[in-house]
């Protein structure tokens, strides 16, 4: 003999008041004053499917915001790292450390050296300015130093817009202090900015084609060796951060938000790795 | 109990297969690795069972969009992936779990289901009630709120499942998804993609033949970047009557006989 007398589906129609059939209401009445197991499991949360349903869904919406005992402290922190995750990707943090640090670096060898470029000669935090930005921006989409590349690859919100809001948080986060290291040795954001976004555009554009990471490479790479060593061993001035080049740089900045635009696409469909 | 159903739920698909695919072909590097391959797949679980090397990966990685197809067509929800289609809109409503996935150490398992499932579009106001129900389904209630680097491999595996599934998306696509666990998970895993298979279309590649339960739909045997055998479960066990009496279940004996026959066909 079977220990389920009576089926747990009509026994759930009966115990949530749905429409019966009268005889059948009359046999399972009649059979609940005699038997105790049935009775037990009449009163017992199984008895429903729909409360089992409604319990789960109520834990599901609830657990979330409870944790497990961690409290305003544990609130707090996710919260807050949550919303970190919508501006950067987790893996931009230390990424995002060292591109702070090189300005300041930059600017203590200034302090304590006089200038590398001697009495006249530009402090390095202004030749290094215009390539900063473009450096804290290189971890925002980058399949080298995110470890969740292949997952993120994937997602709806990879693409273009998602980039831009990456490149945004990145460029707030490192402008005060390459601009704050710029105001202590003399270099005006004026010498520095326009260069700095031009050059962040076109790693962007070329990171559409190429992938951000060997984009940043490149033009870092052009930056240092048409720039930066020239003006140390003073070979050429640096024409590209005199005030006579900035209508190059707007140029720059409309061609290469151009070519993003065309090229928006790569930050989609990846078929670089 | 009330179900609220919402207008998406009874709103007509606008397309016939989940997944369809006309001798496509997809590059791994510079090789040809899939070549060749008809698929249509609808609801239901679909195992693709092959060798190492016999292009499972690749071809899960063009079904999930990592990459593009090399030629043919090929068809995800309706949306064609051979002519760069409506990507956003395929990407929304799929799961994909990678053979080896990176995640962040310091992550608890919440956050990082919770960081894809906003990257995956997942409405804001189910977010967390979404995440919740993704971790419950794969069983890590107990560890939701554990970092990442403290779980063993196999449950860092189920929170790989988690977020593919968070969200109900309509095409999953599972890269061994029971790679590294114990055998009862194993069967847990196998019963939770036959329940999502019921409304979803489940795919799923793995080299052992015991992960493809008897109920899945359909297996597609994939053999040198070329399909060897598409039939049902019944289909391929029936094949074990060629094979000698030897040890190992009816499925992988008929999966051996199977691979064999294509094998003679193509020399």
């Amino acid at each position: 003999m079977s220990t389920e007398c009576v089926s747990a589906r009509v026994l759930a129609r009966y115990g949530s008041g749905q429409d019966l059939p009268p005889e059948t209401v009359w046999v399972l009445e009649a059979h609940l004053e005699r038997c105790p197991s049935c009775r037990q499991r009449l009163g017992g949360p199984a008895a429903d499917p729909g409360v089992l349903a409604l319990v789960e869904s109520v834990r599901s919406a609830v657990e979330p915001r409870l944790g497990p005992g961690h409290g305003l402290w544990w609130g707090w922190r996710h919260r807050l790292r949550r919303g970190m995750a919508r501006w950067s990707t987790p893996a931009a943090l230390p990424w995002l450390a060292t591109a702070v640090f090189v300005p300041l670096a930059a600017m203590t060898l200034d302090l304590t050296s006089a200038g590398i470029s001697g009495e006249d000669g530009v402090p390095l935090v202004l030749l290094v300015a215009p390539v900063i930005p473009a450096l804290a921006v290189a971890a925002a989409w980058n399949r080298w130093t995110d470890r969740a590349y292949e997952l993120v690859s994937v997602t709806a919100r990879a693409g273009l817009s998602l980039l831009l809001r990456r490149t945004l948080a990145a460029l707030l986060v490192i402008l005060p202090p390459l601009a704050g290291a710029g105001a202590v040795v003399g270099a005006s954001p004026s010498l520095w900015l326009l260069p700095g976004l031009a050059l962040t555009i076109a790693v962007l554009a070329l990171g559409a084609v190429i992938g951000v990471g060997r984009a940043t490479g490149v033009l870092a790479g052009v930056w240092i060796l048409a720039v930066i060593l020239p003006a140390l061993v003073r070979v050429w001035p640096p024409v590209a951060l005199e005030p006579g080049s900035a209508p190059v740089w707007a140029a720059v900045i409309v061609v290469g938000g151009g070519l993003l635009l065309r090229f928006r696409d790569g930050y989609q469909q990846n078929n670089l790795s | 109990m009330i179900q609220a159903i919402s207008s998406d739920d009874l709103a007509p698909s606008t397309y016939a297969w989940h997944v369809r695919a006309e001798n496509l072909a997809v590059r791994a590097g510079r090789r040809l690795a899939v070549a060749g391959v008809d698929l249509s797949f609808t609801t239901g679980v679909y195992g693709v069972l092959g060798p190492n090397g016999a292009g499972k990966t690749t071809l899960l990685r063009a079904l999930a969009t990592v990459r593009q197809p090399a030629a043919g067509r090929l068809d995800l929800l309706g949306a064609p992936m051979h002519e760069r289609g409506g990507l956003p809109e395929v990407r929304r409503q799929l799961g994909y779990l990678p053979q080896t996935f990176g995640y962040y150490r310091w992550y608890t398992v919440r956050e990082f289901v919770e960081y894809l499932a906003w990257l995956k579009a997942v409405p804001g106001q189910d977010l967390a009630a979404e995440v919740q129900r993704a971790i419950d389904l794969v069983g890590l209630s107990g560890h939701a709120d554990h970092r990442l680097r403290t779980l063993s491999g196999g449950m860092v595996r189920r929170a790989g499942l988690a977020q593919a599934i968070v969200g109900d998306p309509a095409l999953l696509v599972l890269d061994e998804p029971t790679a590294g666990l114990d055998p009862q998970s194993r069967a847990e895993i196998r019963e939770l993609l036959s329940g999502l298979g019921r409304t979803n279309c489940v795919v799923m590649a793995t080299h052992l033949v015991e992960d493809v339960a008897d109920d899945s739909t359909e297996i597609v045997i994939l053999d040198d970047g070329h399909l060897a055998f598409r039939g049902t479960p019944a289909q391929v066990a029936a094949a074990a009557a060629e094979a000698a009496p030897g040890n190992g279940s009816e499925l992988e004996r008929g999966y051996a006989v199977l691979l064999e026959r294509s094998r003679l066909v193509t020399r």
